[in-house]
C-alpha cells in the first residue's frame, strides 16, 4: 500500500512523469483504436462481435516479424502484413463467419472465441511462446531532461497507424464499395433488395478488418514486442474501447483508444507492472457499468 | 364516475422529435376507452409511457390513484396495468397451456410458491380461459406455430389469466381477419363486463371502436385533438379533417 | 415416474457406485467427467435455461477453490504465514484436520460463492446477451489477475494444500464419490426445479424477457436466484478440486477461463442446451473426445479443441439433444400438428 502512495505521490512530486506516462499510453493506444476501429467496423455491419480480434493483430505480427528474419527489410513487412491478414480473413469469413451471422449473437462470440483459441494456439505452435520483436536501428528523442523519451520508432509506428486510418477512412467516404458498406451497416436488406451483393461487401468487410490488423500487428512488432497469448488482450481492449466510445463514432474510439492507453500506463505506474492487464480488463467493467447506467436511465438493457 | 388511469400533461420527445406534447386524458374505471388517431400521432407512445417503457419528459401519470411515471415495466405490471402489444408477444416455445401459466398473476405469489408445480385449479383456470378465447382445442400445440389471429387471441388469455385491473390493447384487431373480428369485439366487451377490466385501446378500425368505447381520445401530431362520446367524435370536424388530410 | 424410467435411473446409479471398481485405472478421468457434467449443468441453468450465455461461471470455480483453502489452512495456521513459506517449512495437518478443512472449505465455499453471485448478479445482469458474456469473462479474467497480484494467499505461485492422508488409491475413489455424490444430487436438483414454476419462469425469461417483465414476473430475482444456486455447486466443485489437484495456481488451475471455463460452454452446446440431459451428453462426448485427442494429437490438442468450438458452434448448434427432439418429438412429448389450409378457427 504505501508502494502505491510513494508511486501516486511521485507523479505530484515530477509532473515529467505525468507526461511521460501519457506519452507512452497514447502512442500505445494508437494502435487499440486501430484494433478498435476494425472491431466497430465489422460489429456495425454484420452485427459480428469478433473475439478473435487481437489475434489478426498477433498474426500480422508474426508474419512481418518471420519475413524480417528472412531479411526482408521491417517497414515493407506492414503491406505485406495487410494483404497476408487480407487473405487469411476472408477465408476465415468464407469457412466459418458466413454462417453464423444471420444466427444469435452469442453464437457469433463463441464462434470467434473458438477461433482466438485456434489461432493463438497455431502461433504458438508454429514459432513458440517467447516474445518476439524487430529491433530497428532508430534513435530515440529525449525531452525534459531524459525524463520523456520516444523512440522514433515508436513515433513512425504511431505515424504509420495514423496513415492507415486515414486510408481507411477515405476510403470509406469516397468509394462505391465504402458506400455500399455504410449502406449495408445501416440496413441490410434495404441494400439487398437496391442490389447491393450484401456477402460480397460482409466478405470484403472482415477481410478489411483482418487486415487492419495485420498491419497494426506489423507495426507493433516493431515498437513493442508480440507473443502468441497476448491476443486476447487486445481483443479486450478493442472492445472497451468500442463499448466506450459506441459504433459509427471514429472521433470517439480514437479519444478513447488514447485514454485506454494512457489510463493503463497509470494503472502500471500505481500499482505496479502486474496489474497491467487486471487494469485492462477493469476498464472493460468499468465501461460496462456506467453503459449500463446510462441505459437505466432510458429503462432499456444493454444488448 | 372515478378515472383509473389519469394522464396530466404528459410531453415525451425522442432526440427531437417531439411524440406527445401535453396530452391530458383520464380512463374511466370499469368502462372502455378509445385512443384514435391517424398514423404518427403518438398513440403507441403514449401507450409506452403509460406502462413504464420509457421515462416521459414532463408531466404525470396515475394509477388507482398512485404515481407510476417514475416506476419500471415490471412494477406497474404487478400493481395490476397490462398491455399488448402490437407485434403480439408469446413465448413461442412454449405450448399454450405453458403460456397461459406463466402469465398467472405474480405479485399474488410469494417467493417460495415459485418452488411448486402448478395445481390443478391453475391448469382449470388456465382451460377455462383459453376456451373463452376459443383457443381450447389447440391448447397443447406450440404457441409459436400458431397463426398470427390465434397468438393475438392468446395473448389476449394470457392478459386476462394474469388478473389485471385494466388491460390496454395496442390495436387488438389489426391483422386480424375481418369474418373473425365479431368474435372478438365481442370477447372484449365480455372481459369488461364479466371480468370487471378496465379496457383502454388504440384502434385505427373505426366500426370497432365506435362500437366499443363508451369515451374516445383523439390525438393529432402528439396532441389532444378531440374527446368525446362516439358520436360527438364522429360528428367531429377536425377529426375528420386530421385523418383525411394525413393522406 | 413410469416403471422404465425408474429401471434406467436404478442402472444409471448402479453404474456411477460401481464405476471406480469397473476401470480402477480411470478413477481420476471418472471423477473429472463428474466435474464437467456439474460444470455443464450449472453452466447450462443460466445458459440455455435462462438464455443468459455467461462466460464467467469459472470464477465460481476460482474463487470456491481459494475460499476452501483459506478456510481449511485458516483453521490450523496462519495463512499468510503458510503461503510465504510456499511449500517449504513444516506444516502438518492430522487426519482430522484435514477432513474437518474439507468439509468446511467446501461448504464455505459454496455459501461464498452463492453470495458473490447475487452481488456480481446485481450488477451485471442489466447487461444482456453478448455485454453479458464478456462481461462475466471479464470479471473472471480480473479476478485471475487480482488473486496472482495477492501475496496472502500465495500470489501467482497459488497454494498448496496438504496431501490426501491415507492410501493415494483410495484417495482417489474419495474424490470420485465426492463429485459423483454432488453430480447425483445436483441432477436430482434440477430434476425437480425445472418441474416447477420456477423452471417455466426461467424459460420464460429465455423466450422474452421483455415480455415477462411486462407480464409482472420478478425476473431479477429469479436471475439471481439461479445464478447462486449455480454458483453454489460450481463453488463446491471448485473447492474438492482444490484438494484433489493439492498444489493450484490462479491462473492456469483457478481462474482458467481458456481451458474449464470454456469447456462447460461446449459440452452443453454438443450435447443441447436447455435441456436436462444435454449438458451430461454433451459433457461425456467432450471428454471422452479430450482424453482420446489429448494422446493422439500432441501439440496440436489445443487447435482440436478450437475447432471442435467453432465446428459445434457452426454446425451443431442444437446439440445431440436438439437434433433428437427435431426427429423424434413424440419422445418429448412436443406435439406438432399439421398445418391444413385455411385452419383459422
Amino acid at each position: 500500500m504505501e508502494q502505491v502512495l510513494g508511486n501516486i505521490s511521485l507523479l505530484f512530486e515530477f509532473p515529467v512523469v505525468n507526461l511521460k506516462i501519457i506519452v507512452d499510453g497514447v502512442m500505445v493506444g494508437a494502435l487499440f483504436a486501430l484494433a478498435a476501429y476494425g472491431l466497430a467496423l465489422v460489429w456495425g455491419v454484420m452485427n459480428v462481435k469478433n473475439l478473435a480480434q487481437g489475434d489478426f493483430v498477433i498474426a500480422g505480427g508474426y508474419v512481418s516479424w518471420w519475413l524480417a528474419g528472412k531479411g526482408m527489410p521491417p517497414l515493407f513487412g506492414v503491406p505485406i502484413a495487410f494483404i497476408v491478414l487480407w487473405g487469411i480473413g476472408w477465408v476465415i469469413y468464407k469457412l466459418v463467419i458466413t454462417r453464423v451471422i444471420e444466427r444469435d449473437l452469442f453464437t457469433s462470440l463463441l464462434a470467434t472465441f473458438g477461433l482466438a483459441i485456434m489461432i493463438a494456439q497455431i502461433l504458438n505452435l508454429l514459432f513458440g511462446s517467447d516474445t518476439q520483436s524487430i529491433q530497428l536501428e532508430y534513435d530515440t528523442l529525449y525531452f525534459f531532461d531524459g525524463f520523456v523519451d520516444i523512440p522514433i520508432a515508436k513515433l513512425l509506428g504511431v505515424l504509420m497507424a495514423a496513415v492507415l486510418a486515414t486510408c481507411v477512412v477515405i476510403f470509406m467516404k469516397t468509394s462505391r464499395m465504402g458506400q455500399a458498406i455504410r449502406a449495408t451497416a445501416q440496413d441490410a436488406r434495404a441494400a439487398r433488395v437496391l442490389g447491393i451483393d450484401t456477402e460480397k461487401v460482409y466478405a470484403f468487410t472482415f477481410s478489411l478488418n483482418a487486415a487492419i490488423c495485420g498491419a497494426a500487428g506489423a507495426i507493433i512488432v516493431m515498437v513493442w514486442v508480440i507473443q502468441p497469448f497476448y491476443g486476447i488482450a487486445y481483443s479486450i481492449r478493442a472492445f472497451v474501447i468500442v463499448t466506450a466510445a459506441g459504433l459509427g463514432n471514429l472521433p470517439g474510439v480514437i479519444s478513447a483508444g488514447l485514454g485506454i492507453g494512457a489510463l493503463e500506463q497509470y494503472g502500471a505506474h500505481i500499482f505496479g507492472i502486474g496489474y497491467q492487464q487486471a487494469v485492462a480488463v477493469l476498464l472493460l467493467l468499468l465501461v460496462l457499468l456506467v453503459r449500463l447506467i446510462q441505459q437505466r436511465r432510458m429503462r432499456q438493457s444493454l444488448q | 364516475m372515478t378515472s383509473i388511469i389519469d394522464i396530466q400533461d404528459v410531453s415525451k420527445s425522442y432526440g427531437g422529435v417531439v411524440a406527445n406534447a401535453g396530452v391530458s386524458m383520464s380512463v374511466e374505471s370499469g368502462g372502455i376507452t378509445g385512443l384514435i388517431g391517424p398514423n404518427g400521432s403518438g398513440k403507441t407512445t403514449l401507450f409506452n409511457s403509460i406502462v413504464g417503457y420509457h421515462p416521459i419528459d414532463h408531466g404525470s401519470i396515475r394509477f388507482e390513484g398512485k404515481e407510476i411515471s417514475k416506476l419500471p415495466v415490471q412494477q406497474i405490471a404487478r400493481l395490476g396495468l397490462l398491455r399488448t402489444f402490437q407485434q403480439t408477444r408469446i413465448y413461442g416455445a412454449m405450448n399454450c397451456v405453458e403460456n397461459m401459466l406463466i402469465s398467472m398473476p405474480h405479485r399474488k405469489m410469494s417467493f417460495f410458491d415459485a418452488f411448486e408445480r402448478n395445481r390443478s385449479k391453475d391448469y382449470e383456470r388456465a382451460d377455462v380461459l383459453l376456451d373463452f378465447v376459443g383457443l381450447y382445442e389447440k391448447r397443447f400445440l406450440r404457441a409459436g406455430s400458431l397463426s398470427f389471429g390465434q397468438q393475438k387471441l392468446l395473448e389476449f388469455a394470457m392478459a386476462l389469466m394474469n388478473e389485471p385491473t385494466a388491460l390496454l390493447l395496442d390495436e387488438p384487431t389489426a391483422g386480424i381477419n375481418p369474418t373473425l373480428i365479431n368474435g372478438l369485439i365481442d370477447r372484449l366487451k365480455r372481459a369488461n363486463t364479466e371480468f370487471g377490466i378496465t379496457l383502454f385501446i388504440i384502434e385505427h378500425n373505426m366500426r370497432v371502436i365506435m362500437n366499443m368505447a363508451d369515451k374516445i381520445y383523439c390525438l393529432a401530431h402528439g396532441r389532444l385533438l378531440a374527446e368525446g362520446t362516439p358520436e360527438q367524435i364522429q360528428n367531429n370536424q377536425k377529426v375528420v379533417d386530421a385523418y383525411l388530410g394525413a393522406h | 415416474m413410469n416403471a422404465r424410467q425408474i429401471t434406467l435411473y436404478t442402472v444409471l446409479l448402479a453404474a456411477t457406485l460401481v464405476a471406480p471398481f469397473l476401470f480402477p485405472d480411470f478413477r481420476t478421468q471418472l471423477a473429472t467427467l463428474w466435474l464437467m457434467i456439474i460444470v455443464a449443468l450449472t453452466w447450462d441453468m443460466t445458459g440455455g435455461q435462462m438464455g443468459y450465455n455467461s462466460l464467467g461461471n469459472i470464477f465460481f470455480y476460482g474463487t470456491g477453490m481459494y475460499v476452501a483453502a483459506v478456510i481449511a489452512i485458516g483453521l490450523v495456521y496462519d495463512v499468510g504465514e503458510y503461503t510465504d513459506a510456499a511449500g517449504g517449512g513444516r506444516f502438518d495437518f492430522t487426519d482430522a484436520q484435514y477432513f474437518t478443512g474439507m468439509l468446511l472449505g467446501t461448504i464455505g465455499a459454496g455459501i461464498f460463492c452463492s453470495m458473490t453471485a447475487v452481488v456480481i448478479g446485481y450488477l451485471t445482469f442489466g447487461l444482456r446477451g453478448p455485454y453479458f458474456a464478456i462481461g462475466t469473462l471479464g470479471v473472471a479474467i480480473a479476478a485471475g489477475e487480482l488473486v496472482s497480484n495477492w501475496d496472502w494467499v500465495g500470489g501467482g505461485q497459488g497454494i498448496a494444500l496438504p496431501v490426501y492422508p491415507g492410501d493415494f488409491d483410495v484417495g482417489k475413489l474419495v474424490f470420485y464419490y465426492l463429485f459423483a455424490g454432488i453430480g447425483v444430487v445436483l441432477f436430482v436438483f434440477l430434476k425437480w426445479l425445472y418441474s416447477t414454476r420456477f423452471g417455466a419462469a426461467i424459460n420464460a425469461i429465455r423466450d422474452d424477457e421483455a415480455k415477462a417483465e411486462a407480464m409482472g414476473l420478478h425476473t431479477l430475482r429469479y436471475k439471481l436466484t439461479t445464478w447462486a444456486m449455480a454458483a453454489f455447486f460450481v463453488g463446491m466443485v471448485g473447492a474438492i478440486s482444490a484438494f484433489q489437484l493439492i498444489h493450484f495456481e490462479p491462473l492456469e488451475s483457478a481462474y482458467q477461463t481458456i481451458n474449464l471455463g470454456i469447456f462447460m460452454v461446449v459440452c452443453v452446446l454438443l450435447g443441447g442446451k436447455g435441456t436436462l440431459w444435454g449438458p451430461i451428453v454433451g459433457a461425456v462426448l467432450f471428454h471422452v473426445f479430450k482424453e482420446v485427442t489429448w494422446n493422439y494429437l500432441l501439440g496440436w490438442q489445443w487447435v482440436a479443441l478450437g475447432a471442435l468450438i467453432v465446428i459445434t458452434v457452426v454446425y451443431f448448434q442444437d446439440g445431440l439433444m436438439g437434433w433428437l427432439m427435431h426427429r423424434k418429438p413424440e419422445w418429448f412429448g412436443i406435439r406438432v400438428e399439421e398445418k391444413t389450409a385455411g385452419a383459422d378457427r
